[in-house]
């Protein structure tokens, strides 16, 4: 698709631990040296439970390498907390969509995606496609 | 007419109901929710109140707009990104007059209404601040008082509902028989108005 332009992934947690777990994870998953940008925005940032839009805004500024950003969120304020910075047009960067997945598979899906050069609708489809993977 | 000092006011009044009414918020926020919503709720209207008086905004809107912006970034729950949509598309709604009538007001609190809504997925019934604040956009034509009074009726009837939206909503049918913490704050906002009311007037004289 592009040269080096991945597009960026950012994992939105109530948790911090959460999310840095779930960066490390699905960049471990995607292999070894993946040159995906992915950051974690997890918790308030005062270390408690909760959303932090700063933290948010940051994160997705951090992996924005001009194909698109795609994020994912766990639950409640931090699902809510990405729409209203999207609604707020200028605090995310240009092509910041919310990812419509589950947390954990829908990042290794998204992570492993992006690191083939695939571009931002295609990392969308495969991370909510994993909604669709059956455990039983 | 309204000013920007009468909702800078209105901001302020807010904070200080906050304030005081944060022990019972995040008391009815324990049974039901995960017990932060006064105290959340308390660093956002906190962060509003320090942006206004450092700097006001000149118009009734960008008043709304800022406090709004400073409610997603500083709340922390939920409840930041949804009061924040609801303040922002508000001050939006006013666009950049520098008074706007009461009946403007009314409209742009319905635009607000509507975009929570729209963030949230809640509708009317499903035990969410929109119970309280939908009574109360309807009664704004009336007066700030009868707004207040459909608000707080607003709060007090989520008691009896079954939550269909949030942390309270896995509960199910446990989320029966507690008032709505979300639905009380918003009858605070909405109070606030009278409050922000009678000090203008109270100022002018």
């Amino acid at each position: 698709m592009s040269d080096e332009k991945l597009v960026g992934i950012v994992l939105v947690s109530h948790s911090a631990t959460v999310a840095a777990s779930v960066a490390e994870l699905a960049k471990g998953l995607a292999g070894a040296g993946t040159a995906v940008p992915v950051a974690p925005a997890g918790g308030t940032g005062s270390g408690e439970l909760g959303t932090s839009a700063e933290l948010v805004a940051a994160a997705a500024a951090s992996v924005d390498r001009g194909a698109g950003v795609a994020v994912l969120t766990d639950l409640g304020s931090a699902v809510l907390t990405v729409k209203a910075l999207l609604a707020e047009g200028d605090e995310l960067p240009e092509h910041t969509r919310l990812v419509d997945a589950p947390f954990v598979e829908g990042a290794v899906a998204a992570v492993v995606t992006a690191a083939t050069g695939a571009d931002l609708a295609a990392v969308e489809a495969a991370a909510a496609e994993a909604y669709t993977y059956r455990k039983v | 007419m309204l000013d920007a000092d009468f909702f800078r006011r209105w901001m302020t009044v807010t904070a200080a109901s906050v304030d005081r009414e944060a022990e019972r918020l995040t008391a009815l926020d324990s049974p039901i929710g995960d017990a932060d919503h006064g105290s959340n709720l308390q660093r956002g209207f906190a962060a509003v109140r320090a942006a206004l008086e450092k700097e006001p905004p000149a118009t009734p809107g960008a008043v709304l707009i800022q406090s709004g912006r400073l409610l997603i970034s500083t709340v922390g729950g939920a409840s930041g990104p949804l009061y924040g949509t609801l303040l922002r598309r508000t001050g939006k709604a006013l666009g950049d007059a520098t008074e706007v009538g009461e009946r403007e007001l009314a409209e742009a609190l319905r635009a607000g209404v509507d975009a929570v809504m729209q963030l949230g997925g809640a509708a009317a019934g499903d035990k969410t601040m929109v119970d309280a604040l939908l009574p109360a956009v309807d009664a704004l034509g009336d007066s700030f008082a009868a707004a207040r009074t459909a608000a707080e009726e607003g709060a007090v009837a989520t008691t009896p509902l079954r939550a269909r939206k949030g942390r309270a909503s896995y509960l199910g049918e446990r989320s029966v028989g507690h008032q709505d913490p979300g639905a009380t704050s918003a009858a605070l906002l909405i109070a606030g108005l009278v409050d922000a009311a009678s000090d203008t007037e109270a100022g002018d004289e």
